[in-house]
Parts: structure tokens; C-alpha cells; sequence
């Protein structure tokens, strides 16, 4: 079961009406490596891996639905008052046309969130490589959306987020050495 | 037009900061089962996030529901703002 | 330099149509040195760790745009 709690995670804030960056940020909402890809594939793997990392896959994915909360909070910030004038000059007129203001599942190009996204094999060492390799990447998304944009605020919540894929590589990565483990044997430091 | 008060931003980010070394030490206790230090700590911030969410709470209404706060009269937790919109 | 950036020169063609870009960097984030994290490594403050997004101080690698503004409140 799952609780939600009546607070964000981080204290997003946005300084400017910017409907373009909310189309870039888009891609971390329902793109390949999101938060919502994030979230699901941790939580769906969970149910077939050693019973000694799946706490941490539970924790992970959970906190990465804070995540998804946070994007959505900016991507809502960023397009609130925006007249449909400002929407079609920041590339968001197909998505006016569809969905008014409304947030959708899409990656920043337009494609629709797809549960192929979402690798699961089954074997231990492959899908925490696969949860590796998914931070990395979101990592490096985070630092392509940085790049693009000025607003102060947006990238100081930008960048809790980018620290945040950084801190969940490296629990993947001590999953991996806990599972390498040999059976009775003390782990070293 | 009601507005939450400068006091809102400051206690949620007191818990937010609290709330945030539990996350950071659960997903590091979720690899370090032994580590009895971080597990003191653990609990440690554990009572004082329980301290914060009733001080906020006491001003600013239900955190959580589904019973995990407890609900004035009439019936807080739909009321607004909700996290996105402050 | 940042210590968690790298750097490397890709080969520059006399027909390359933009201004070339001698040195590309990428990030190596300290995830890749840390091994299984050791205890008791020197943390942040509740607070501090809140806005640095980690607990560790070992962790902190923050990604900056070189053509940010600063933030309101904030000099430089």
C-alpha cells in the first residue's frame, strides 16, 4: 500500500513564465529514462529479485514518484497563466491543440509514454544493470536540461534531482556487490 | 485571495530537510543492515520529523489521510493549496 | 577544474561547417570512485543536505549552466 503525503519533496520554485523549458522538462515526466519510467520499472522488478535488495528497489521507486511530482509541479508552474499565443511561440501548439494545459505522459518530442520503456529480465544482474544504466542516463538528462535553460530556481531543483540519480547509481551499484556476495561471507569495506 | 503564510514555506522546508536524511538513510541502511550508528541516527530523526508533522499539522492541516493524520471539523485534507500549487 | 569533469579534444576537419569546439568535457560522478560506501563519511547538515540532494559530502557533484543567472538573493 501507498501513502501520499501533502508535500513535495524539495521546495520547487520557478522564476519565469517559460512554457519552452516546461517542453523540454516534459521529457523527464514521460520520456524513456523519467521519473515515471523510473518509478515503475524499480517497482515492477522488485517482485523477482533476491529478497536482500528488494527494500532498496521498493525505496527507490518510491521516492522516485516524489520525483515525478516535482516535474510536474514545475512543468505546471512554468505553463500556468501562459496565454495559447505564448504556447505556440515555445513549440506547444500541438499540445494545446490535444490537451489544453494539461499534463501528459509524453516525452519531449511529443511520443507517448510506452511500457517498452521498461526493461525487466528477470535476472538479478541484468536488471540492476539496466536501474544503472537508467540513472546514468537520467543523470545526463538533467544536465542537458540545465544547459538549456536560465532560470536560477528551476535549476536548483534541477540539480536536487541530477544528485539524486547520482546517490540511486550508487546503491544499485552496492546491490550488485551484495549479490555477488558468496554465502556467509562478511562483506568488505 | 487566501494565501498560506511566509511561516507555511519555513516549517515545510524544516520538515522537508528532516524527511530527507530519512530517505538518505533508509536507501543507505537498505544496503548497510549493520551499520548501528546511522541506524541511531535513523531513529533519532524519525522522533524529531514526528515532532515537526504535528507542530505543521497543528497550523496547517492533515499531511496525510487515509488515518494517518487525524481530521478536524469539517473535513481538511481536500483543502487547498495542495503541494504543486503553493 | 571540477575533479568529477573530464575532458578530451576531438579531431577538428578543415570542412567542419561549425566553429569547432577543441575540448569536450563530460562528468564522472563520484558514484564511480566510491566502491561500497565505507561508514561514517562527513555529512551535510539537515539543511545543507536538503538543497546539496545528498547527505554525504562524498557525493556532492552539483551541475551548473555557464550561463545561469544567479539566483534571487544570491551575489555572483
Amino acid at each position: 500500500m501507498w501513502f501520499y503525503e501533502k508535500k513535495l519533496q524539495y521546495p520547487v520554485r520557478v522564476s519565469t513564465c517559460n512554457p519552452t523549458l516546461a517542453k523540454f522538462l516534459i521529457e523527464q515526466y514521460g520520456g524513456a529514462d523519467g521519473e515515471l519510467a523510473a518509478a515503475l520499472r524499480y517497482l515492477n522488478q522488485r517482485y523477482t529479485i533476491p529478497d536482500k535488495v528488494i527494500g532498496l528497489l521498493t525505496d527507490i521507486g518510491t521516492e522516485e514518484f516524489a520525483h515525478l511530482e516535482m516535474i510536474a509541479t514545475m512543468v505546471y508552474k512554468l505553463t500556468k497563466d501562459a496565454t495559447p499565443e505564448q504556447l505556440k511561440a515555445a513549440g506547444l501548439g500541438d499540445h494545446y491543440a490535444d490537451h489544453d494545459k494539461a499534463l501528459f505522459y509524453h516525452n519531449a518530442a511529443g511520443v507517448p509514454f510506452t511500457a517498452a520503456y521498461i526493461q525487466a529480465k528477470g535476472d538479478p544482474i541484468a536488471d540492476l544493470y539496466e536501474d544503472i544504466a537508467a540513472e546514468e542516463k537520467a543523470r545526463a538528462t538533467y544536465q542537458w536540461i540545465i544547459n538549456m535553460s536560465d532560470d536560477p530556481d528551476l535549476n536548483d531543483g534541477l540539480r536536487f534531482l541530477r544528485e539524486r540519480e547520482i546517490i540511486h547509481s550508487q546503491r544499485f551499484r552496492e546491490a550488485v556487490e551484495i549479490l555477488k556476495e558468496e554465502q556467509g561471507k562478511k562483506k568488505i569495506f | 485571495m487566501k494565501q498560506v503564510p511566509p511561516e507555511y514555506y519555513q516549517i515545510m522546508e524544516q520538515l522537508q530537510a528532516v524527511d530527507f536524511v530519512l530517505v538518505e538513510l533508509s536507501l543507505y541502511l537498505d544496503t548497510h543492515n549493520d551499520d548501528l550508528e546511522a541506524i541511531k541516527q535513523f531513529n533519532h530523526y524519525a522522533k524529531e520529523r514526528k515532532r515537526l508533522k504535528k507542530m505543521f499539522e497543528s497550523k496547517f492541516g492533515p499531511l496525510q489521510q487515509f488515518g494517518n493524520s487525524y481530521s478536524a471539523y469539517p473535513w481538511n485534507w481536500d483543502d487547498s493549496p495542495w503541494p504543486w500549487q503553493v | 577544474m571540477n575533479k568529477f569533469l573530464r575532458t578530451y579534444h576531438p579531431y577538428v576537419s578543415p570542412f567542419d561547417p561549425c566553429k569547432p569546439i577543441l575540448e569536450k568535457t563530460y562528468s564522472t560522478p563520484p558514484n564511480l570512485f566510491m566502491g561500497f560506501q565505507p561508514p561514517n563519511l562527513p555529512q551535510f547538515s539537515p539543511q545543507e543536505a536538503l538543497r546539496a540532494g545528498t547527505l554525504w559530502k562524498a557525493f556532492y557533484d552539483p551541475w551548473f549552466n555557464p550561463f545561469e543567472k544567479p539566483k534571487r538573493g544570491e551575489t555572483s
